[in-house]
């Protein structure tokens, strides 16, 4: 079971909540079960072809899963995946 | 008891003392050159690469610039008596083992003609005004200098702007550059705590620099009532030391970082929304751009504006506030900053989560070498606009 940090504006596919937990191996089979328990977040986190959408970044811990194996990076139990969408707000 | 004469007499014969002929070979060249002088002395001219341990300090602060007690260590004062005293000190007291005291101080060494350093100072308003900096060494006289040097330009005098415009303001930075389109609006002064109720309706460009210059008159101002586009950026950033980015939507988010990468300016950026906030420095080549960490800009659902949404007016105020700190970390050049790391900030959990942040070896932008980019391509940007709206 890994801890997977919800952003401001994915929380309200979520629910509202701000830390998911979720199973898998790997960080795709992760993100896979929270999009099978929250559909919402489906089309925010992966492309039609069901790959990470790019404008998605994903940390496995502190780590960009980017500079590891991508989804199939392994996921220990206790990790912290943090999903960090681009953010522009200044004003 | 002796005479203070005798004294000193004293203490010469027990400590050693060089001539400023054998010490004029020793600058530069790694040994420490100590100047035990006052503060308003050492300003008024000294030894070049001398370090200033005012003899009031000199057990608390020598192994600031001597920590190595077997190191060879010269102190000099004006005439040699109070070096001589000190370097009793350091000898006697504080176990150094080859130190020397010059002999006829600052006085005989510049009566000879050897070279001198006479720094630029600080006017009696200024050390006044900005005596806690000066006494912290991280900052101290070199780093004000370099604060007052300093051209900083600030996007946007909003949210994030305001508290930096403010601060930076407030530390003495030299020349604050400030862009921004907009007039000030009632429902900004939740948060954009440069402008005042007085000033709704005035562009915030004008109500910014009241506040600056009622804050500091040393800071040069310099207004840009525009938005920045791929037309005027280069003009506009050219020459700033720091860009400080508070800009609320993706394409100039993009056109920053390619035109800051292009002229080698590091941007400190930072972006809120709700309670939460980013903030990381991008140092065009010593570490990653925006674009190395966000290839491509989110679809317009996932990237909605604190105009839309909202945000804790507080908010701005503390990430604004973080961005200041690395502004000056950088120009100071202390400490470490916040170069190749983003940290995020949640403030109703009132916890921060590091990331870190990678070079892309494949950078459409930082990845080249921007002497290699022809003069045809260099200010020439895609239209950012169109290519936000098709990714949206």
């Amino acid at each position: 079971m890994a801890t997977v940090r919800i952003p401001p504006v994915l929380r309200p596919s979520v629910g509202g909540e701000r830390e998911v937990s979720a199973d898998g191996a790997n960080v795709g089979e992760v993100l896979d079960s929270l999009a099978s328990a929250h559909p919402d977040t489906r089309g925010q986190l992966f492309g039609e072809g069901g790959e990470l959408n790019r404008y998605v970044n994903v940390y496995l811990n502190d780590e960009d899963v980017r500079v590891l194996d991508g989804l199939d990076t392994t996921v220990s139990e206790g990790d912290t995946l943090v999903i960090l969408p681009a953010m522009a707000g200044g004003s | 008891m002796p005479s203070g004469a005798e004294f000193i007499r004293q203490i010469k014969s027990e400590i050693d003392e060089v001539d400023p002929s054998d010490v004029k070979p020793l600058v530069n060249n790694g040994v420490a050159i100590v100047d035990v002088r006052e503060t308003d002395e050492f300003v008024a001219g000294h030894l070049p690469g001398a370090k200033h341990v005012p003899r009031a300090y000199l057990e608390q602060r020598i192994e600031g610039v001597a920590p190595d007690r077997s190191q060879r260590v010269v102190l000099y004062c004006a005439s040699g008596n109070r070096s001589a005293l000190a370097a009793h000190t350091l000898i006697k007291d504080l176990g150094y083992e080859n130190v020397q005291s010059m002999t006829g101080g600052y006085t005989l060494w510049k009566d000879r003609g050897y070279d001198v350093v006479v720094p630029r100072s600080l006017s009696p308003e200024q050390r006044e005004r900005y005596s806690r900096h000066l006494l912290v060494p991280e900052v101290g006289l070199e780093g004000q200098m370099k604060l007052l040097d300093a051209k900083v330009l600030c996007l946007g005098a909003g949210g994030l702007g305001s508290p930096i415009a403010l601060y930076l303001a407030a530390a003495g930075v030299g020349t604050l550059g400030i862009v921004d389109d907009d007039v000030v609006d009632l429902s900004n002064l939740q948060r954009q705590v440069i402008h005042t109720t007085a000033g709704i309706g005035t562009p915030k460009v004008d109500s910014a620099e009241a506040a600056v210059k009622d804050l500091n008159p040393d800071v040069n101002v310099v207004k840009y009532q525009t938005r920045l586009d791929a037309s005027n950026i280069m003009e506009i950033i050219e020459g700033y030391d720091v860009i400080v980015d508070g800009v609320d939507n993706f394409p100039t988010r993009y056109l920053l970082n390619d035109a800051s990468v292009r002229l080698g300016i590091p941007v400190v950026s930072a972006a809120i929304l709700g309670f939460e906030g980013q903030l990381s420095v991008f140092a065009p080549h010593d570490g990653p751009c925006y674009r190395c960490l966000f290839p491509v800009p989110p679809p317009a659902e996932l990237a909605p504006s604190c105009g839309a949404n909202g945000v804790l007016g507080v908010l701005p105020g503390t990430m604004g506030l973080l961005q200041a700190t690395e502004v000056i970390k950088l120009i100071t050049g202390s400490g470490t900053p916040l170069i190749g790391r983003l940290l995020m900030y949640d403030a109703l959990d009132a916890t921060t989560t590091e990331l870190k942040v990678r070079r892309d070896p494949e950078c459409p932008i930082c990845s080249r070498d921007p002497e290699d980019i022809s003069d045809d391509e260099m200010g020439v940007f895609p239209d950012y606009e169109a290519f936000c709206a098709a990714a949206g």
